[in-house]
């Protein structure tokens, strides 16, 4: 059994319908990266696993247990945390109370503390009593980052991490995924960079236009196939 | 040395109207929420203390103990049940509600209580004074003060150094992303309110052991407490005490020249600061 699995999973938005019935599977340990081009419904996707968008009880399964229907903050409690896009730090704390305030659903014990997350990235320990909105782009991901994981998450849920970073800094902030799954992490990744998503993903699946058009292992892929899922073209 | 005097008194006073504002400032910063009642609320709490004071033969500071839960729980509930549905991108349903629910408020205290006035009476004390110099502070003027300090630095405890007012701030901030925290807004602003209303019974109790008061008088306190709340600039607890000041400094001084410039004479000072300063003295950063 799948830790974290969708079946058949549409999600709305008023009379829009961004996905039309979506099945993807996280089994324990694993990282999947899904990639897709922008309103290809992936934002949705997570959107729909973390609770912010409502959708059928049955459409997501953690542990076989239907949660799709549930609220934001009982997904939190249940273990799957989410960094959201753009980050969203909160600008009226300090970048240690963003910190902490990641452990207000779901305060447990485990790998993952103040100190564990300041040891991944030592910058942020010396910044704790900045605002967290005063750093740059690169330091705010690992604030939201280190945020997502203070709740010690079975699954971390990552949307666009990357985005609007440069590479150098992604280089940076991906290298700190083989400590946070070696810390016991399954890990979801949407990414807009088809190429980080390759390298550090067991699994990738491709969306366009609210469906999967592709799924395989990285090695098993090739560019053409990610060429026609992306774009809903063949290449001659 | 009239002077002095009449700056000691208005700080004093400014005590009182800081008191008035700290609830609504509260519940102003966490959700952006006009409270229009807040003023009825006071004197429902006055009257929720009259009646501990009258029935059980409470002293008036243990009747306000024993509001002081009674009253949060009502907030918490208002806030929960009916409030938190009015929350959304248009502002106007909260201030229609609230508005509403003022006058839902003053008539059944009209129908219970009758429109007389009414005071609860705290003995000696009431008289008392210090004499400190050349001025002599009233005692109870003097504790109204003090407890408006303790509730500003109670406040600002809570919100700057506990788990809550992380959640508190967080929450005003940004509604979706808390609830990927865990946080879950219907109940912070539950919290919020009661605590508002723990701050509401607190002013209640000098409220109506300094002055008359009656069914109707609500309004008139909100429009000081509004007052305080926008000179000391929005969301900040200390500049809310010190718009309270202002408005019960300029209050005493214009008493002073002359007993009609009372109340004229704070909301002039209140249009001098917001001309001098749109956003209040203490703005919160973000915003």
């Amino acid at each position: 059994m799948a830790l974290l699995e969708t079946r058949r999973l549409t999600a709305f938005y008023g009379d829009f319908q961004a996905l039309f019935g979506v099945d993807v599977a996280l089994d324990a340990g694993e990282t999947v990266a899904i990639i897709g081009a922008n309103g290809a419904g992936k934002s949705t996707l997570l959107r729909s696993i973390s609770g912010v968008l409502a959708n059928g009880a049955d459409q997501v399964l953690f542990e076989g247990r239907p949660v799709g229907a549930l609220p934001a903050p009982e997904i939190v409690a249940l273990g799957i945390a989410m960094v959201p896009e753009g980050r969203r730090l909160f600008p009226s704390l300090s970048v240690e109370e963003n910190l902490l305030i990641g452990r207000y659903g779901r305060a447990v014990a485990g790998a993952w503390s103040l100190e564990g997350v300041y040891d991944l990235f030592p910058i942020l320990k010396e910044r704790r009593r900045n605002p967290g909105t005063a750093l740059s782009g690169g330091q705010q991901q690992m604030v939201a980052i280190g945020r997502a994981l203070m709740s010690n998450p079975r699954v971390l849920l990552c949307d666009e991490i990357s985005l609007g970073l440069a590479p150098v800094v992604i280089k940076d902030i991906y290298a700190a995924f083989p400590r946070i799954r070696a810390a016991g992490a399954s890990i979801v990744i949407v990414e807009q960079d088809i190429g980080q998503a390759l390298k550090v993903a067991d699994r990738v699946y491709c969306m366009m236009e609210g469906r999967i058009t592709l799924s395989g292992r990285p090695s098993e892929i090739g560019r053409d196939d990610i060429h026609a899922a992306y774009f809903g073209t063949k290449t001659p | 040395m009239m002077w002095l005097d009449t700056i000691v008194q208005g700080i004093l006073l400014g005590g009182l109207y800081a008191l008035f504002a700290a609830g609504l400032s509260l519940v102003f910063g966490i959700m952006r929420l006009v409270n229009l009642a807040h003023g009825d609320l006071i004197v429902l709490a006055a009257f929720l203390i009259l009646v501990l004071v009258t029935a059980l033969g409470l002293n008036p500071f243990v009747a306000a103990l024993v509001a002081i839960p009674v009253m949060f729980a009502l907030g918490f509930a208002l806030q929960y049940l009916v409030l938190n549905r009015t929350l959304g991108p248009d502002i106007l349903p909260p201030l229609l509600v609230t508005f509403g629910l003022s006058i839902v408020i003053q008539n059944a205290l009209l129908e219970r209580f009758s429109a007389d006035s009414r005071r609860v009476s705290a003995g000696a004390l009431e008289t008392a004074s210090l004499q400190l110099g050349p001025i002599n502070i009233g005692t109870m003027p003097l504790l109204t003060f003090l407890s408006a300090i303790a509730v500003i630095v109670g406040l600002n405890l809570i919100f700057y150094r506990t788990s809550l007012g992380r959640a508190f701030r967080a929450t005003s901030d940004d509604r979706v992303t808390a609830g990927l925290m865990g946080i879950r807004p219907d109940r912070i602003f539950a919290i919020a309110t009661g605590l508002a209303m723990v701050v509401v019974t607190i002013a209640a109790l000098y409220l109506g052991t300094r002055a008359n008061f009656d069914p109707t008088i609500g309004p008139a306190r909100l429009v000081y407490a509004f007052e305080a709340v926008i000179i000391g600039g929005l969301g900040s607890f200390w500049g809310t005490l010190a718009g309270g000041i202002i408005i019960g400094v300029a209050q005493t001084a214009g008493a002073s020249i002359n007993p009609e410039w009372q109340i004229l004479a704070g909301h002039i000072a209140f249009l001098l600061v917001l001309l001098a300063r749109p956003r209040g003295l203490f703005p919160r950063a973000v915003d």
